[in-house]
């Protein structure tokens, strides 16, 4: 029973080809030239916030509520020109929670401003009270619908910016506002002529310039910082968050901290494989020798699906990966010891491969299903959790790819190649095997 | 031929004591819980220039964290990893320019950790359902895959209490660890112990799976036979993955970052007891069942130690 398998074995090359071909470096594969690395490895900063829902608006759906604040937020971060960076959503039954991720932002505390203000702009009119006190009161005018409504930064055109005012030489923002917009500030200017009209963010004054004419089509805010006015601009520009965020952690990683991080682990990978290889070929000689170039092809078409999926790669995934090669080495082992006893126990080459194969295939499925289970409870406990989230998710993600593609290129590309050198007759002593005595 | 089985007894000590030891240590020690389970800062600075830990120690208590005690990077001349209270963005930064200013050095980069408020504590608890749910998991499915054996439930029993054993041990580790040398347990911790769930079953199924061969096979009437058979045959198998898998893990370890030291840590214990609870706990554990030793076990414990 003579099993050559010609068509597998172009099939297996044919599929390292192109695993090769998407993990060489050199050409964009999901829009990523290289793989995609997480924060952890290649620096940047990530921002959690807990949303305050029970200041949502009650006609939304928490849902609603959650997938505005993410919106707005995306468009706050492209406007601040962060590439990459990533915005989820995180619910569980501590409550909901807001998740930034910002590769490569080198001011962090603007940024954080930007991203966590909830940016409500109105104007407000002075109005005097019993006792002579004035107070801010949110300005009022009708629309054009008949309807009365209270003048916000809702009405401006998404095209506020920052801008030098010649005289003063301070920065403005500069505003225009839309049809309703003009109507309102039409009537608000006209009744505040050479009053102040209070600009006020979140509830705070900014500025309090004196009306000097009628304006309808756009104004300006002064009185800001160049920094303030440019993160105003763009909140202006992105609309305000739906629900109060409140920062409930962060973690910056430095870039040179994870370049090192990543070298090191990538380094600490290599060495581990080559000490198996080495081992495995001394141990078992030409089965080990057909098991660790089955466990290149493992790890090249591993790489090749983390980088088509994409997986992205923090260290504790390169961990998962690399665990993941252990226990591919361990499907191998198995098979390699089977086919010591085979052969000490008597057994032709072809038969003790075949067999070999039979006899391990219950416990490498058995045991890997094990870790299946493991990975699976993993990721549930990743969405369970706010803060380990990209750890444990990360980990279990490679780890589960890596066991399920170890066991297909166990059964399958092991065997295949194990019955070429057989079929082949290069290795016919049971020696070659690693078996002592026959 | 070595009678494992027949050495159970011995077996069954040695995990005594280091499981007990290992629960007075929990319960004196504790665990020593990272940012992430219970709210604080970790800073990892790297400073331009050599900065001396004593005089890194006075800064940082001139600057009001008298309590924090940085631990420098072996590796890295000039980096240093600080645990303090939940600080402010705001603190923070007069942190590190108080740090530049008194030390007289640049910071040329820096990483933090920071978690204010405690929706920490609820991810110990989800890790503890986390273990669980995935130990009935795997004993439904050890009993399912054993099914035509008699009495399966009682192979899923054994991998889970065996798989218990390690776990204990592995958090034990920490809890002195913790004490000794300031490990901190973090969520890769989390990642790791479940981690070991899938690597030590699996261990214990490649045992258990070699055990229901040689019973369908018939090699003896006596299950303490049948079970050192599938034990003794497993040995080399055991080893061997077992020395791979530290290969990569001894060398993440000692080359890899310091990030993902507790993850590896995790493994390197979890690893080495799980080929040693694979061999000497688990298809002893099925013979006690076997043979009803169960209540034999204990009365003669004390007569082991007598005899030692």
């Amino acid at each position: 029973m003579k099993k050559v398998n010609t068509g597998l074995l172009i099939f297996i090359v044919i599929l390292f080809g192109l695993a090769l071909w998407v993990v060489w470096p050199n050409h964009e594969i999901r829009g990523h030239t290289g793989f995609a690395l997480g924060l952890d490895l290649q620096g940047g900063t990530r921002l959690v916030y807990s949303a305050n829902l029970s200041m949502k608006d009650p006609s939304q759906t928490d849902a609603q509520a959650l997938e505005g604040v993410k919106q707005t937020i995306e468009r706050r971060v492209n406007a601040y020109g962060v590439t990459e960076s990533t915005v989820r959503i995180m619910q569980n039954e501590q409550g909901s929670f807001i998740e930034v991720q910002l590769p490569g932002v080198k001011n962090i505390d603007e940024a954080r401003k930007l991203i966590g203000q909830v940016a409500e702009l109105d104007f407000r009119e002075q109005v005097v009270g019993e006792g002579g006190n004035t107070t801010w009161v949110i300005a009022k005018a009708v629309g054009s619908d008949g309807q009365e409504k209270e003048l916000t930064g809702t009405y401006f055109k998404p095209n506020a910016t920052v801008v030098w005012n010649p005289t003063t030489n301070e920065p403005e923002v500069a505003f225009e506002w839309n049809a309703e917009g003009a109507v309102l500030f039409k009537q608000i200017t006209t009744r505040n002529l050479n009053k102040p009209l209070g600009i006020f963010l979140d509830n705070e004054l900014i500025s309090a310039p004196t009306v000097q004419a009628v304006i309808e089509a756009k104004g300006v805010i002064t009185g800001l910082s160049l920094e303030k006015a440019r993160t105003l601009a763009i909140q202006l520009n992105s609309g305000a968050l739906n629900v109060p965020l409140t920062e409930i952690g962060r973690n910056d990683v430095g870039a040179t901290l994870g370049a090192d991080s990543l070298n090191k682990s990538l380094l600490a990978g290599i060495i581990g494989l080559a000490l198996i290889i080495l081992f495995m070929i001394i141990y078992y000689r030409v089965s080990g020798l057909v098991a660790c170039l089955a466990l290149i092809v493992y790890a090249v078409l591993t790489l090749a699906v983390f980088r088509l999926i994409p997986v992205v790669l923090t260290l504790a995934g390169i961990a998962g990966f690399i665990v993941s090669i252990g226990m591919g080495v361990d499907g191998n082992v198995l098979v390699c010891e089977r086919l010591k006893e085979e052969l000490r126990g008597g057994s032709t080459l072809q038969r003790a491969v075949e067999q070999s194969f039979r006899q391990s295939w219950s416990a490498i499925w058995d045991s890997n299903v094990t870790v299946f289970i493991a990975c699976a409870v993993l990721l549930w406990l990743g969405t369970r959790t706010v803060f380990a989230n990209p750890t444990v998710t990360g980990f279990a993600t490679t780890l589960f790819i890596g066991v399920a593609l170890s066991m297909f290129t166990q059964v399958v590309v092991t065997r295949a190649f194990l019955r070429t050198v057989v079929a082949s007759g290069l290795a016919k002593s049971p020696r070659a095997y690693g078996v002592l005595k026959a | 031929m070595i009678d494992f089985v027949g050495k159970k007894h011995w077996f069954f000590l040695i995990s005594a004591i280091l499981i007990i030891s290992g629960i007075i240590s929990l319960a004196v020690f504790g665990l020593k819980w990272g940012v992430d389970f219970s709210s604080g800062t970790a800073i990892t600075l790297r400073f331009e220039k050599e900065v001396e830990l004593g005089q890194l120690r006075q800064e940082l208590a001139d600057l009001g964290y008298s309590g924090a005690n940085p631990q420098p990077n072996k590796n890295v001349v000039g980096e240093f990893f600080i645990r303090l209270p939940a600080i402010s963005s705001d603190e923070y930064n007069q942190l590190k320019a108080g740090l530049e200013a008194g030390l007289d050095t640049k910071i040329t980069d820096s990483s933090l950790y920071t978690v204010s408020a405690t929706v920490a504590m609820a991810t110990v608890r989800n890790t503890v359902i986390a273990v669980a749910i995935a130990s009935i998991g795997i004993l439904l499915y050890i009993s399912w895959a054993f099914r035509k054996m008699p009495k399966p439930i009682r192979w899923g029993t054994c991998a889970i209490l065996a798989l218990l054993h390690d776990l204990i041990i592995v958090i034990a580790v920490f809890s002195i660890l913790g004490w000794a040398v300031g490990m901190e347990v973090d969520s890769l911790f989390v990642a790791g112990v479940l981690a070991i769930v899938g690597v030590s079953v699996n261990n214990i199924v490649v045992v258990f799976d070699r055990i229901r061969e040689n019973l369908k096979r018939g090699v003896s009437s006596d299950f303490a036979v049948v079970a050192n058979c599938g034990i003794m045959e497993s040995v080399g198998r055991s080893l061997n993955t077992g020395l791979a898998t530290l290969f990569v893990i001894v060398a993440l370890y000692l080359l890899g970052g310091v990030t993902i030291r507790t993850l590896i840590l995790a493994l390197l214990v979890g690893i080495t007891t799980g080929i040693y609870s694979s061999l000497c706990i688990a298809g002893q554990l099925l013979v006690v069942w076997d043979k009803g030793e169960w209540g034999k076990l204990f009365p003669r414990l004390p007569s082991v130690k007598r005899a030692s």
